[in-house]
C-alpha cells in the first residue's frame, strides 16, 4: 500500500473549532417538536387547577365537547384506566420514603395550582384553548401549605392525607466524631440560608408530539426532552405500551437546564390519547402554563455549622436541609438535594461531617433538577459559611480559605468520596491576581472612609463540585433506579466517513462538535467527515442521556474507548493487509505503519466492509460500541470572584465585574467550554440577584410569567472575565471533568458573599437570596441607628 | 396563548373609527397593539370587535405647532425617540420614549395608545403630566382638548370614552433654561418602572421656577408630587416630601412601603439632575 | 375570516385569516416558516422577532391581519444568493448560540439595530437586546458577534 506517512490533519482535541450544530440553527431550519405536523392531528389543552389544594367534586366536560372543533375531552377519572403506573420517580432515597401515587391527571384532589384536572383534544391550538375555558370543575377548596418548614409543623394541612405527615423522607450521612469536634472547637459559626425557588426557563417551551400506528400498537413520540431513553422505559411503564413498541425522539431541543430531565404528565397524556383516538397528538405549553406545570428548582432552607480552631482551621461541618418537594415526586425530586450531600465540606480539609436532609411535601409545583442540582446549594452553604467564619475571627476570607484547602490528591474526603485531582491554590491565586484583590480592598476602605453611599463588595467562591454522573454502583447504593454509564458507538463507513451514535443527548451543548473532534483526533478523520447521531431510541439503542455534566466525562470517555476498539480491530486487518505481524504495526492518527508500508484506517474500513480478505475468524465491518461506567465522579473546581456596588439609598446591587477561574480538566473545545461557563454564571448570578418563584399563602404563583419572574437580559450582566487552570482527571484517559454546571454552582456564593461583604461593616451578615433592592434596604433600615 | 375570538374592522378615517366603535358593545381600539395584545392573549380582555386605527397614517407625525410640538397619536415610540424636532425642542419626551419597553415594542407601540391605556406604571404619561401637555380626543361630537392633569382617571381609566380615540398630543417647546430628568428604577431594563420620576423646571440664576415632578407607579394614575414641587421651588430638598398623597401598589418588585421610600430618593436625585441638566 | 396580503422574504402571499391569528402562527403554521418560534406569552422573550418593513417586531404581539400590506423578513430570508448574512456568519464564529432557540430573534434584532445604528457600543448593543432573552449563552458572545459586525 502507498499511504502517506502521516495524514495532514491537525490535532482537533483542544482546538477552538466552530460548531457544526450552528448552520441550521442560524437559518431557521432546526427541527423543534412544535414544528411537527401530521394529517388528522389533534392539539391537547390541559385544564389546570386554580387552587393549590382542592377536592375535585365534579368535572363536567360536556360544554367543551359541544364546542366546534373539539374531538374529545376527559376528566382524570374518565382517563384513569390508561395508567398502568404512576408517573415515574427514579430516586426513592430511603426505605420509608413517602412516595405518593401520581396520575397524569388528578382524580380526587388537585394539589397545586397548575395540577391537571381535565384534558381536551381539538383540531386547532386556539380551539383547544377555547375549550379549556369551557370545562366546568366543581372544587371544594382545602387549606394549603406552600412553605417547607411550615409544612412540617403539627397543624399544617396535609398534602397527602395517607401519610399523616408532610415529611417525604429524612436522609443522613455522618462521618468522624462530629459532636466531639464541635464540643472542642474554639470557634463555631451557625448560619441559615435560603435557596430560592427557581424556574428553569429553557427558552423552548416543552412540547410533545405522538404519531401512532394503531394496527401495530406502535408509537413514535417526539419530546422536548433531555432523556429520550429514560422517557421510553418509564413512559412504557406508565402507559403499558411495550418498550419495543415505543420510539422516543428528542429532535432539536431548545435548552433544558434540568427542566427537560423529566418525564411529564403531558408526555403520558399525549401517548395515551394517541392510543385512544388513533390520531396524531400534539401538546405545547405556553410559557405561563409552563411556570405551573414544568418543574421548579432549589427551594431549600439550609442550616450549616462550622467548628474551627481559633486560627480558622475548620474541623467539622454539620448541615441540615429542609427541602420543598412540591406536591408530587417527579423523576428525581427527592434525590436532587442529595447530589450535594458529599460537598458541604467544599474544597476544605475537614475531619467531621454530618449531613441531614428532610424532604417535605408542599402545595406547589414539584421541584427537581435545575442546573447544578444539589451542588450549587452545597457550594453556597459552605462558601457563605467560610466567609462567616472569616468575619467571626477577623481574618480575610482569602486567608481562611488558604488555611483549609485540600492539597493532596487523590483526596479522600470526610463525606466518603475521593476527589480525583485539583489545585485550589492555583485557581485562587490566579483569580486574585486577575481581579486585583489588594487594590480592590484598598478602594473598598477608601470609599467607606469617604462615607460613600455606594459600597463596594468583593465576594469569593472557591468551589469544588462532583459531576460526570455517575458510577453505577454508587447510584445503586444510594437507591437511584438506573445506572450511570454511557454508551457510544463508532461506525466507520466504507467510503471514508464515520458515524457516531451517542447515548448522550444534547440540547445546546455542542456534542456533535466535541464528539467529532474526539473521533477526528483519534481516528484521523476530517472533522466534517464525522457525523454524530443522537436522541432517537430507534437509532441509538443504548443511552443514559444528558444531565449532571456527564456527557463528556462519561459519554465522551465511552467514545474514546470505542475508538480504542476500532483501532484494535483495524490493527488486525491492517497487519493482514500489510502482511506483517500485528505487533509490528504502529498506529498514529488514522494510519497503520508497517515496517515498509502503511495503510490508512479509512482503507481498512473499506477492506472490512468488502470483507474480501480479512484475517481468519474476524467479523466483517468496522464498528465498535463501548459502554463506559465511570470509576469515580469527576471533580471540577475553581475560584470565582464577584465585585458588586450597592446603592445604600435604594438597595440596588450592580454587578461590576465577575472573574472566573475554572479547572475543568482537559479541554476538548475551549470555545464551547467558555460558552458553558458564561451561561452557567449568568444563571447563578440570576439566582443571587433576580430570580425567585414566589407563592402567596394561598398557593398562587405570583411570579406567574416572564414579566414578573425576572430572567435577566443582556443589560443586567457585565462582561465575564474567564481564565482556566488545568489538572487533568486521572480517572479517565481524556482527563476531562465536566463543565456544564460549574458557573451555576460557583456564582451564587460569589455574588452573595460580595453583597454581604459590601454591607458587613454596617453590621449586616446575611441577605436572603435573591438580594433584591427592597431586601437590602430593609436590612440597612434595621441596622441604621 | 391565543386570544379569544373577536371581529376585526379597519378604520379608514378618524370618523370611520368613531363610527365603528359606536357600532358594537365592548369594542376596542387597536393601534400598535402593544398594550392590548398581551391582555388579549392572556384572555384578560375579551372585546367583541377590534377597530384597527393603525392604518391612519395621518395620525403619525411630529409637527411644530408654534409654542408646542404636536405629536400625532399614532406616532410610534421609536419615532418619538428619534424625531429631530423633538430632539431639538423637547428632548425630555424623546429620551423617555426611548426607555419604553424594548426596541421591538418601540417599533410598534404608539404614544396615543400608551396614554389611552392608562397604565400607572407607564413612562410617557408621567412626562406628559410633568410637562402639562395636552391631549386631543376625537368623538362623535368632534375633537376636544384635555389637559394632562385631567386625563388620567384611574388604573386603565382615562378621559377617553369608549367611542373616542386620542388624535394628538402636544408638549411645550423647551429652552436652554429648562432642566429635566427621568429616573426609571427597575430590576431589569425590560421591566416596567418599580418607581419612575419625571422632574422638570425652569432654571434662572440658580433659582428653580415652575418645578414639576410626576411619579410613575405610585398610585392609580401618574401623580404630581405637589409637596416636593413646593419644596424644590423654595430651594429645599424635595425628596422627603415625595410620598405625600401617594398610594403605591405592592407587588413582587417592591412593597408599597419600599416604593414610598424609593420615591424620596429618586425625587431628590431627579431634581438634582434637572437642576444641573 | 379576512383577506390579507403581504410578502414574506420577498414572496407574495394572500391568505384568509381569522382575526385572532397571531402573525407568528401564520408564519409557522400557514407558511411553514418554522424558524420563527414562540418562547413566551407576554411579549417578553423576543424569540419570535421578525422584521416588519425592515424593523424588528415581536410576531407574537401582532395579529396576522395587522400585517396586511407589509414586507416581512424572517430568519429564512436573511441569507442571500446562498451566502449567510454577515451576522449569521459572526454568530457562528463567535459561538453566539448554544441551543439556538432564541437565535432567529437575536439575529433579527441585531439586523434591525445595525440598520438604525451602524456602529453601536457594546453597551448600546446590550440595551438593544433587552427584548430578547437567551438562557444559554450569558449574552457575551452575542454582544461580541454584533460588535464584530458593527466594525
Amino acid at each position: 500500500m502507498s499511504a502517506p506517512a502521516e495524514l495532514e490533519i491537525a490535532p482537533t482535541i483542544g482546538a477552538p473549532v466552530a460548531r457544526k450544530e450552528d448552520k441550521k440553527l442560524l437559518q431557521g431550519q432546526a427541527q423543534w417538536v412544535d414544528n411537527m405536523e401530521h394529517p388528522g392531528m389533534v392539539f391537547l389543552g390541559v385544564v389546570r387547577s386554580p387552587y393549590a389544594h382542592a377536592r375535585i367534586k365534579n368535572v363536567n366536560v360536556d360544554p367543551a365537547l359541544a364546542h366546534a372543533g373539539v374531538v374529545a375531552a376527559w376528566s382524570g377519572a374518565d382517563i384513569a384506566d390508561e395508567w398502568h403506573a404512576s408517573l415515574p420517580c427514579a430516586w426513592i432515597p430511603t426505605e420509608d420514603t413517602n412516595a405518593p401515587e401520581h396520575k397524569p391527571i388528578a382524580v380526587d384532589k388537585a394539589r397545586y395550582v397548575g395540577d391537571a384536572v381535565a384534558v381536551i383534544a381539538a383540531t386547532s391550538r386556539g380551539t383547544a384553548e377555547d375549550a379549556v375555558e369551557l370545562v366546568e370543575v366543581d372544587y371544594e377548596e382545602l387549606p394549603c401549605v406552600v412553605d417547607a418548614v411550615a409544612a412540617l409543623s403539627e397543624d399544617a394541612p396535609l398534602v397527602h392525607d395517607e401519610f399523616g405527615t408532610n415529611r417525604c423522607y429524612t436522609w443522613t450521612l455522618e462521618a468522624g466524631e462530629v459532636d466531639r469536634l464541635f464540643a472542642e472547637a474554639a470557634v463555631t459559626v451557625k448560619e441559615r440560608y435560603r435557596q430560592n425557588r427557581l424556574i428553569p426557563n429553557a427558552i423552548e417551551p416543552r412540547a410533545v408530539f405522538v404519531i401512532p400506528v394503531p394496527a401495530n400498537g406502535e408509537f413514535t413520540l417526539w419530546s422536548t426532552t433531555q432523556v429520550p431513553h429514560i422517557a421510553r422505559v418509564t413512559l412504557s411503564g406508565v402507559t403499558g405500551v411495550p418498550e419495543t413498541k415505543l420510539r422516543v425522539i428528542a429532535p432539536d431541543v431548545g435548552g433544558g437546564f434540568g427542566s427537560k430531565l423529566n418525564v411529564y404528565a403531558e408526555e403520558a397524556l399525549a401517548l395515551a390519547i394517541a392510543r385512544r383516538l388513533g390520531r396524531a397528538v400534539k401538546w405545547t405549553e405556553t410559557r405561563s402554563e409552563g411556570y405551573v406545570s414544568t418543574i421548579h428548582g432549589r427551594d431549600q432552607i439550609q442550616e450549616i455549622e462550622l467548628a474551627a480552631t481559633a486560627e480558622g482551621k475548620i474541623t467539622a461541618v454539620r448541615t441540615r436541609l429542609t427541602v420543598g418537594m412540591g406536591a408530587y415526586l417527579q423523576l428525581v425530586t427527592p434525590g436532587i438535594p442529595l447530589l450535594g450531600a458529599w460537598l458541604y465540606g467544599g474544597c476544605y480539609d475537614v475531619a467531621g461531617y454530618s449531613f441531614e436532609c428532610t424532604g417535605v411535601f408542599t402545595n406547589t409545583v414539584p421541584t427537581d433538577a435545575y442546573r447544578g442540582a444539589g451542588r450549587p446549594e452545597a457550594t453556597y452553604a459552605i462558601e457563605r459559611a467560610v466567609d462567616a467564619l472569616a468575619r467571626e475571627i477577623g481574618k480575610d476570607p482569602v486567608e481562611v480559605r488558604r488555611l483549609n484547602f485540600i492539597r493532596e490528591f487523590p483526596a479522600p474526603i470526610a463525606s466518603g468520596l475521593t476527589i480525583d485531582s485539583g489545585d485550589y491554590d492555583a485557581s485562587l491565586d490566579l483569580a486574585l491576581e486577575k481581579v486585583g484583590y489588594d487594590d480592590l480592598r484598598g478602594e473598598q476602605r477608601s470609599r467607606r472612609a469617604a462615607g460613600d453611599s455606594k459600597r463596594l463588595g468583593i465576594g469569593l467562591s472557591t468551589y469544588v463540585e462532583m459531576c460526570g454522573l455517575a458510577p453505577s454502583a454508587i447510584l445503586g447504593a444510594i437507591r437511584y433506579s438506573a445506572g450511570g454509564w454511557e454508551a457510544a458507538t463508532i461506525r466507520c463507513l466504507p467510503a471514508g466517513t464515520a458515524q457516531v451514535l451517542s447515548g448522550a443527548t444534547p440540547h445546546g451543548q455542542g456534542h456533535e462538535t466535541a464528539w467529532s473532534q474526539i473521533v477526528a483526533d483519534r481516528l484521523g478523520y476530517e472533522f466534517d467527515e464525522v457525523e454524530v447521531l443522537h436522541g432517537d431510541t430507534a437509532v441509538i439503542p443504548l443511552g443514559m442521556d444528558t444531565y449532571g455534566s456527564r456527557s463528556l466525562a462519561v459519554g465522551g470517555v465511552a467514545l474514546y474507548h470505542a475508538a480504542d476498539r476500532i483501532i484494535e480491530k483495524a490493527r488486525k486487518i491492517a497487519a493482514h493487509i500489510l502482511e506483517v505481524d500485528e505487533t509490528a504495526v504502529d498506529y498514529s492518527r488514522g494510519v497503520f505503519h508497517g515496517p515498509g508500508a502503511s495503510v490508512t484506517l479509512k482503507e481498512v474500513a473499506f477492506a472490512a466492509w468488502t470483507a474480501h480478505n480479512l484475517p481468519e475468524g474476524l467479523e466483517p465491518g468496522l464498528e465498535a460500541t463501548f459502554v463506559y461506567d465511570p470509576p469515580n465522579f469527576s471533580w471540577p473546581s475553581g475560584a470565582h470572584v464577584a465585585i458588586v456596588e450597592i446603592d445604600t439609598e435604594t438597595g440596588a446591587v450592580e454587578l461590576l465585574r465577575y472573574i472566573a477561574v475554572d479547572d475543568v480538566g482537559t479541554v476538548i473545545n475551549p470555545t464551547i467550554v467558555e460558552g458553558q461557563i458564561h451561561g452557567g454564571i449568568a444563571q447563578g448570578v440570576a439566582q443571587a440577584l433576580y430570580e425567585d418563584a414566589i407563592y402567596d399563602d394561598d398557593g398562587n404563583l405570583l411570579t406567574s410569567n416572564m414579566l414578573t419572574y425576572l430572567v435577566p437580559s443582556a443589560t443586567e450582566f457585565p462582561r465575564w472575565e474567564l481564565y482556566r487552570t488545568e489538572t487533568p482527571s486521572p480517572t479517565n484517559p481524556l482527563g476531562v471533568k465536566g463543565v456544564g454546571e460549574t458557573g451555576a454552582i460557583a456564582a451564587p456564593a460569589a455574588v452573595m458573599n460580595a453583597v454581604v461583604d459590601a454591607l458587613s461593616d454596617d453590621g449586616i451578615t446575611e441577605i436572603t437570596m435573591p438580594a433584591t433592592p427592597e431586601r437590602i434596604w430593609r436590612a440597612l433600615e434595621e441596622v441604621r441607628p | 396563548m391565543i386570544p379569544a375570538p373577536f371581529d376585526y374592522e379597519v378604520a379608514e378615517s378618524v370618523d370611520h373609527a368613531i363610527a365603528l366603535l359606536a357600532d358594537r358593545e365592548d369594542s376596542k381600539v387597536l393601534a400598535g397593539g402593544h398594550s392590548l395584545l398581551p391582555l388579549l392573549r392572556l384572555r384578560v380582555t375579551r372585546p367583541s370587535v377590534l377597530v384597527d386605527v393603525g392604518r391612519l397614517d395621518e395620525l403619525s407625525y411630529v409637527r411644530d405647532a408654534g409654542t408646542s410640538i404636536a405629536i400625532g397619536a399614532l406616532t410610534r415610540h421609536h419615532d418619538v425617540a428619534t424625531a429631530p424636532l423633538l430632539q431639538e425642542h423637547n428632548p425630555f419626551v424623546s429620551y423617555v420614549a426611548g426607555l419604553v419597553g424594548d426596541p421591538q415594542v418601540r417599533h410598534r407601540g404608539t404614544i396615543g395608545g400608551s396614554l389611552a391605556h392608562g397604565d400607572p406604571a407607564a413612562d410617557l404619561p408621567a412626562v406628559l403630566l410633568a410637562l402639562d401637555g395636552e391631549i386631543d380626543i376625537a368623538g362623535a361630537a368632534g375633537v376636544r382638548t384635555v389637559a394632562s392633569a385631567d386625563f388620567f382617571l384611574g388604573v386603565f381609566e382615562t378621559a377617553v370614552g369608549p367611542q373616542e380615540i386620542v388624535t394628538e398630543v402636544r408638549v411645550p417647546k423647551l429652552t436652554a433654561e429648562h432642566g429635566w430628568s427621568y429616573l426609571k428604577f427597575r430590576r431589569r431594563s425590560l421591566d416596567w418602572a418599580t418607581v419612575g420620576v419625571a422632574a422638570f423646571a425652569r432654571r434662572s440664576n440658580g433659582d428653580i421656577g415652575e418645578p414639576a415632578i410626576a411619579l410613575v407607579s405610585m398610585g392609580a394614575t401618574p401623580l404630581r408630587a405637589r409637596a416636593s414641587e413646593a419644596a424644590w421651588a423654595s430651594g429645599q430638598d424635595p425628596g422627603p416630601f415625595a410620598d405625600e398623597g401617594t398610594d403605591p401598589p405592592g407587588d413582587t418588585n417592591g412593597s408599597a412601603e419600599y416604593r414610598k421610600h424609593l420615591v424620596k430618593v429618586l425625587v431628590r436625585r431627579a431634581a438634582e439632575e434637572a437642576s444641573r441638566h | 375570516m379576512r383577506s390579507v396580503s403581504f410578502t414574506v422574504n420577498g414572496v407574495a402571499h394572500e391568505l384568509e385569516l381569522e382575526p385572532r391569528e397571531l402573525l407568528v402562527y401564520v408564519l409557522r403554521e400557514r407558511l411553514g416558516l418554522t424558524g420563527t418560534v414562540v418562547g413566551c406569552d407576554t411579549s417578553s422573550c423576543g424569540a419570535c422577532t421578525v422584521l416588519l418593513d425592515g424593523e424588528s417586531v415581536k410576531a407574537c404581539t401582532i395579529l396576522g391581519v395587522q400585517a396586511d400590506g407589509a414586507a416581512i423578513t424572517t430568519i429564512e430570508g436573511l441569507a442571500e444568493n446562498g451566502s449567510l448574512h454577515p451576522l449569521q456568519e459572526l454568530f457562528h464564529e463567535h459561538h453566539a448560540l448554544q441551543c439556538g432557540y432564541c437565535t432567529s430573534g437575536m439575529v433579527l434584532a441585531a439586523v434591525s439595530l445595525l440598520a438604525e445604528n451602524p456602529s453601536p457600543t457594546s453597551d448600546e448593543i446590550r440595551h438593544a437586546l433587552e427584548g430578547n432573552i437567551c438562557r444559554c449563552t450569558g449574552y457575551q458572545n452575542i454582544v461580541d458577534a454584533i460588535e464584530a459586525a458593527a466594525r
